[in-house]
């Protein structure tokens, strides 16, 4: 199998024109660049529209100056209108869920790196790969374009809950044409996704080279692969669910709007729907999209502490297999987002059992990658910082889901500034993490020169302290009952919190202007960086044993073969305390696993 | 700076208990009847989940303190004593034990609330949600309410239910409120429904959090055990005027309240 696979991957020359090189790529590391571009491009706007809703929660009658221009009716004098309030919302966690969380830390790093750590020399299908960035590219712009046409975005929430999102423009500003084109561009999306998951399973099935067994593949490898199974199955449930809202608007069917609706004092023209039925399909979704936004950053962070620490992690597989279990059980575990939804109370204690067993793998993985610390030669640099960072973030949303496991306490925490802070500090802010780690700690095999990792390390000491002021008071406000969502805090006993929203505001621009150090790095080191050597961090996965950047069909035409499980540290060798994959060398101190 | 940032980890878990530890923020006090066990079992999690958060956070310090920088002299791997086996017990024992116990009494504490019956006795009330308020419906002295006709629901003229007025005997004595009033100490049966879009209906000080469902009618039962003045809030996304959805709640003595419902019956 392995050598045919090296072979079956050899089916594109080198390109020759400006557009195949750059444009209509079939690299996968051009791909995996242009998606990490998307992505740079998609959290700019996501967070710019965080400062947004930020500053309108901390004082909700400021004129952000020029406000305006993005919307005359959502802020006349620059004051921003309850309705375009929740369509800058919606949009903030559109932009951040599906292109950035999904886009960078899976599609971006697992395009570059994935066929490098299989030792293959492609993907196996690069014109489905092509098409899976400019399908997600399409429906960027796709999404984009809801600023500009009929009354902006839609204002109902990332999870577009029907009815509100299926009865058209009665529902108020953006829930007609806003609505259409959000579902479209999500259709899109799931599309895009798919090509790409039908790329990186079997490119990890089939395309491994000699002697890379399953057991070889670096964490981020099985990280990648894991989300791509997810990503298989539950982007397939989403973009029929998108179609079928679709639907409701266009051609007058019901799918999710039921009987006797009225609104404005008219009765709805729809019968027969269901409103629940979006939940369930969305949430079917929409949890493993929670993994797939972290499960990659864990196996990066784990690849970025394993050469940091400069051993292997306690065991490989075990969390392999905590990754798996994660997967499996993502699925099982949805309806905690339904506990007070309507559904019968008795699903939701269903739902909860497998949502408090989830802790267990997810505590594994928090226990291993702090256990491995121990005896570890730990070198601290941006990269380490940022994968250290992720372990402390993650453990702080971990321990909140004890909390919202539990229907019982669901019924004080649901659908308030808890729950905000305990998806921020695992799907959103760990994930981002991962994508810094991956970023200072790849940057150098991607561009071929050096970041400046001092100014990495000031970046990582303000990102740190300062998402830590954003969210941690979150919890608090949720613990008093603050409601998410809402733009403006009327209600008698949230009034005394608005101090604490202030806070978090603040912190927020704070940390929000310090990426400012993020992006300057990035583009100042990508063009007058010092030139990188091929194994900087003297690793020991294949893509540190090929050049910085790596030629087109990036092992130079060798058939590379691997000798070793990917984390040779700690151990004596001709070349220090690591042994490539790819050297024949036999250590006595190696740490291959049977 | 190995060092620094074990010390920024330890400081920023030791400061984000605080508030918990001195109760700074909590949920408002509560008044009903089934929220002690909702209570108690947040502050069990509490334990729990502050024991576990303050001990992951205190221990990846501490390795990160000690096993920091180059040792030149070592040159075999030294493995955290029991390896991986050590701490896959000790999630699963720990933490399974922990979950599970959570799980059981959690249970409990939900099932006090959704798996009883209301009694024979409780007062039934309704209460319909639409864009951007709630309404409230008591069946007046014939103990039934009148049916509801979505077709003829009109805010413009005050028929926020679809009474059939001249029709239907049932809804004559209907007394509609837009703000709730019960008795303290008295069961209520709420029924539930919503007339457009999904909306919630969440009281903390009653320890009640329950979304509406267009399309269903739902049922929940409680008892509110202190006179005075709450809110209900919506927590469900439901359109522009969502953060301006909400009411009072008025828990009376018996007699307060038989004479705030002769007054709105002599409103209608």
């Amino acid at each position: 199998m392995h050598d045919m696979s090296a072979h079956a991957a050899a089916h594109h020359g080198p390109p020759t024109s400006f557009i195949r090189k750059h444009v209509f790529s079939l690299d996968h590391k051009v791909i995996g660049k242009q998606y990490y571009g998307l992505g740079l491009v998609a959290v700019i706007i996501g967070m710019v529209l965080s400062w947004l809703v930020r500053l309108h929660l901390g004082w909700t009658n400021y004129a952000i100056p020029g406000l305006h221009l993005l919307s005359k009716n959502g802020a006349p004098g620059d004051v921003m209108t309850p309705e375009f309030y929740l369509q800058l919302m919606t949009m903030h966690a559109t932009f951040m869920v599906f292109f950035v969380l999904t886009v960078a830390p899976f599609a971006a790093f697992g395009n570059f790196f994935l066929p490098i750590h299989t030792g293959a020399e492609d993907m196996p299908f690069p014109h489905f790969n092509m098409m899976s960035f400019w399908t997600t590219f399409v429906a960027f712009c796709v999404m984009v374009t809801s600023f500009f046409v009929g009354d902006g975005p839609t204002l109902g929430g990332w999870t577009q809950y029907a009815p509100l999102s299926a009865i058209g423009s009665v529902g108020g500003p953006g829930q007609g044409l806003g609505v259409v084109i959000w579902a479209i561009s999500i259709a899109i999306f799931c599309v895009g996704q798919l090509f790409g998951a039908l790329n990186f399973i079997p490119n990890v099935l089939d395309l491994r080279c000699k002697g890379m067994s399953m057991w070889r593949l670096p964490m981020p490898t099985w990280a990648w692969f894991i989300t791509s199974c997810m990503g298989l199955t539950s982007f397939s449930v989403l973009m029929p669910a998108c179609i079928l809202l679709i639907l409701d608007h266009v051609a007058g069917t019901s799918f999710f709007v039921p009987s006797n609706l009225v609104i404005n004092d008219q009765l709805q023209p729809h019968a027969g729907g269901s409103t629940l039925l979006w939940q369930h399909l969305f949430w079917f979704f929409g949890h493993p999209e929670v993994y797939i936004a972290i499960v990659p950053g864990m196996g990066i962070i784990s690849h970025v502490l394993i050469t940091n620490m400069r051993k292997p992690m306690l065991s490989h597989r075990v969390l392999v297999y905590s990754m798996g279990a994660l997967a499996i059980l993502s699925y099982m575990v949805y309806g905690h987002h339904m506990f007070v939804s309507g559904m019968n109370p008795f699903s939701s204690l269903l739902f909860s059992f497998p949502t408090l067993l989830i802790t267990i793998p997810s505590t594994i993985i928090v226990l291993i990658l702090i256990g491995s610390l121990y005896g570890a030669k730990l070198r601290i640099n941006a990269a380490s910082l940022f994968a250290l960072g992720f372990i402390s973030l993650f453990i702080t949303g971990g321990v909140s889901g004890f909390f919202l496991a539990q229907p019982s306490i669901q019924i004080l925490l649901h659908a308030t500034y808890f729950v905000v802070a305990h998806f921020h500090f695992t799907m959103a802010i760990a994930a981002i993490f991962g994508i810094f780690s991956g970023t200072y700690f790849w940057f150098p095999k991607m561009w071929g020169r050096m970041m400046n990792d001092k100014l990495g390390q000031l970046h990582f000491w303000l990102t740190f302290v300062g998402v830590y002021c954003i969210f941690m008071p979150m919890h608090y406000l949720g613990l008093a009952g603050n409601v998410r969502r809402y733009q403006a805090f009327v209600v008698d006993y949230m009034q005394p919190l608005v101090g604490v929203h202030q806070f978090i505001t603040i912190a927020a621009l704070f940390t929000g202007a310090v990426q400012f150090i993020f992006l300057y790095n990035l583009i100042h080191s990508r063009f007058w960086g010092e030139p990188a050597p091929d194994n900087p961090w003297q690793g020991t996965s294949l893509e540190w044993s090929i050049p910085s950047p790596p030629p087109h069909d990036n092992f130079g035409g060798r058939h590379v073969v691997v000798y070793h499980d990917p984390y040779q540290y700690g151990v004596e060798s001709s070349t220090g305390d690591y042994l490539m994959q790819d050297s024949p060398e036999q250590v006595k101190n190696a740490h291959d696993e049977p | 700076m190995a060092k620094l940032f074990a010390v920024t980890i330890v400081l920023i878990a030791i400061l984000s208990a605080i508030p918990v530890i001195r109760n700074t923020w909590h949920p408002v006090p509560d008044v009903s009847a089934h929220g002690q066990a909702i209570d108690d079992q947040l502050s069990d999690t509490m334990w729990e989940a502050g024991i576990s958060f303050l001990a992951s956070q205190i221990l990846l310090a501490w390795f990160i303190w000690k096993f920091s920088g180059d040792r030149p002299g070592e040159k075999t791997t030294k493995n955290f004593p029991g390896g991986a086996t050590g701490l896959v017990l000790a999630a699963f024992i720990l933490v399974g034990v922990e979950v599970f116990a959570l799980g059981i009494f959690g249970a409990k504490a939900w099932a006090n609330m959704y798996f009883t019956q209301p009694g024979a006795d409780a007062m039934p009330v309704q209460v319909q949600a639409g864009q951007f308020a709630f309404y409230f419906r008591y069946p007046g002295p014939d103990g039934t309410f009148g049916s509801i006709h979505p077709d003829m629901i009109s805010e413009a003229n005050a028929n926020f239910y679809g009474l059939d007025l001249d029709h239907d005997p049932d809804a004559k004595d209907d007394i509609v409120t837009a703000e709730m009033a019960i008795p303290v100490n008295r069961e209520i049966r709420l029924l539930m429904h919503s007339k457009d879009v999904s909306h919630s209906f969440y009281v903390p000080a009653l320890r009640i959090h329950q979304d509406f469902v267009p399309g269903l009618d739902l049922q929940i039962h409680f008892t509110a055990t202190k006179v005075g003045r709450y809110e209900i809030v919506c927590s469900q996304l439901c359109g522009l005027g969502h953060y301006n959805m909400k009411a009072y709640l008025d828990v009376y003595s018996q007699e307060d309240f038989d004479n705030w419902l002769k007054k709105e019956a002599a409103m209608q």
